[in-house]
């Protein structure tokens, strides 16, 4: 059988994986390849401190002497063109031919595109990359002015980011409020609020008509008629995951490259973990989830190196989310939609958690924002009341006396 | 030369927890450990710049409160990714109800 590990894809999660085979003993080859020409890096910063930095950093995963004392061939700026599953092996886009072992797709996911007409086109850009971040901040001088086009965590970052950096902003999002998905609408109102406060314009409920791109600026023509123009659009609506590679090689896709809960694909020879994958989440029933969640693919490529090696160690780790917009965290465990009901606890200094329970009293999800890391402690304790399945008692969990630390003893 | 600091007094850390401690020389996290010994490391996660005594104590592990990279306190060693680096620890004595750690 042909040795190696091989990964593709060279972000968090693949990067992960590559020392987690190490660190579980492979001493064979382990080949990591990115179509990136960087070091493996954390692209949370991009849209946050990473940005407003004097020069743009790369907050690197691993430097090239880390990944050499680890034996990991980390290939740049390379793509893998196609997968023989029946040789197990991946042929690049030089042509090189790689056998594996074990493959695992850490592709990842790349920004869903505008449809509207015009929307190829200069002054339009989207945050994935450093490369894509660099671009987007040699437009952010003061006074420029910015479009973004999704009120989601990342347009979100990115107005905050823009405004610290003494450019305009405005928020153009189709849905009736912010962050509709993601979180709870007290703490979006929150979010709206604090927005406004920094001078940048909301526009909630109303879809784009139009977008033109002329040399000296990008316009914006609303359904309800108004007309918004800018220097830059920017558009932060979702991800779509990287399946190519996987489709062609007739893998069973679902939502993303569809998995077990080891994190293996319907080839037993191929893994895929990270944003590019759907896997089942045993806390929710199995219900089959696909999270765009740095933590996560964290996990993943934690778990998935294990399991290349043969382990049976299932993915189980409750969902966590965060987002640093100003002095305000935002941090969410677990999945908010599978609450019926919640309650709130106030943390003192506006800082709150929605606690979300479902019918039977399972704790299933907490919301929580305030200043700096206010709500970490408890979003914490809460994350793993989660993965418990624990029955808080509601009062008690909105009780600001109660300890929280106490309920994981019961 | 020992250069003990006075950080806290023992009553103003639970059991189990932590607290920051600021001193001329930097930012400290304390700690008071499940069998109620004292602990001091330096206050700044070596990942990114967030303070490790707004994270969660469990037994002898702190999480920093951003990225939940783990440390062992009693020791300073960094429990796995996002943690490269081990975090400094130091001494740490109880008089007369005071917290003194050693700042060399």
């Amino acid at each position: 059988m042909a040795e190696g590990m091989v990964i593709v894809g060279a972000g968090e999660c693949g990067t992960r994986a590559a020392f987690a085979l190490r660190e579980a003993g492979y001493d064979g080859p382990v080949t990591l390849i990115g179509d990136e020409p960087h070091l493996p890096y954390e692209r949370p910063p991009l849209s946050k401190e990473g940005m407003t930095a004097p020069t743009l950093a790369a907050k690197v995963i691993a430097d090239e002497a880390r990944l050499k004392a680890a034996g990991i061939d980390h290939r740049r700026g390379a793509r893998v063109a196609s997968i023989d599953r029946d040789a197990r092996r991946v042929l690049t886009a030089e042509g090189e031919t790689l056998p594996y072992n074990r493959l695992l797709l850490a592709t990842g996911a790349s920004p869903r595109r505008l449809v509207q007409e015009g929307a190829e086109v200069p002054h339009v850009a989207y945050l994935r990359t450093y490369d894509d971040a660099r671009r987007i901040r040699d437009r952010l001088d003061a006074g420029a002015r910015l479009i973004i086009v999704g009120g989601g965590f990342i347009g979100l970052e990115l107005a905050a980011t823009a405004k610290s950096l003494g450019a305009e902003a405005t928020v153009v999002e189709v849905l009736p409020r912010l962050l509709a998905r993601a979180v709870p609408a007290e703490i979006a109102g929150i979010v709206a609020d604090r927005h406004a406060a920094a001078g940048v314009t909301v526009v909630t409920g109303t879809p784009i008509a139009s977008i033109e791109s002329a040399p000296d600026a990008v316009r914006l023509t609303l359904a309800d008629g108004r007309r918004l123009e800018g220097d830059l659009l920017v558009a932060g609506i979702g991800a779509i995951p990287s399946t190519a590679l996987a489709a062609a090689a007739g893998l069973v896709l679902d939502n993303g490259v569809a998995v077990d809960t080891r994190l293996a694909t319907s080839d037993a020879a191929i893994f895929a973990a990270g944003d590019c994958c759907s896997f089942p989440l045993p806390i929710y029933g199995d219900r089959r989830v696909r999270l765009e969640s740095w933590r996560s693919a964290q996990d993943h490529g934690n778990t998935v190196g294990r399991n290349m090696l043969g382990a049976d160690a299932p993915h189980a780790a409750v969902p966590w989310f965060w987002s640093d917009q100003y002095e305000l965290t935002l941090q969410i465990a677990g999945l908010a939609d599978e609450g019926r009901s919640s309650v709130r606890r106030e943390l003192g200094e506006g800082a709150f958690i929605i606690f979300h329970l479902a019918d039977d009293g399972r704790l299933v999800a907490a919301s929580g924002i305030g200043t700096g890391n206010a709500v970490a402690k408890d979003i914490r304790i809460a994350e793993m009341l989660i993965g418990r399945g624990a029955r808080p008692d509601p009062g008690a969990l909105a009780h600001p006396e109660t300890r929280l630390k106490s309920l994981l003893a019961a | 030369m020992p250069n003990w600091t006075r950080a806290c007094a023992t009553d103003d850390v639970e059991e189990e927890d932590v607290i920051r401690f600021d001193h001329a020389s930097g930012v400290f996290a304390i700690y008071r450990s499940p069998d109620d010994e004292f602990f001091a490391t330096a206050g700044i996660c070596t990942h990114e710049h967030t303070c490790l005594a707004d994270g969660l104590v469990m037994g002898d592990v702190i999480e920093c409160p951003k990225h939940n990279g783990r440390f062992n306190y009693k020791t300073g060693k960094g429990l796995g990714a996002p943690i490269i680096e081990n975090i400094k620890t130091y001494p740490v004595k109880v008089e007369d109800g005071d917290v003194f750690i050693d700042l060399g």
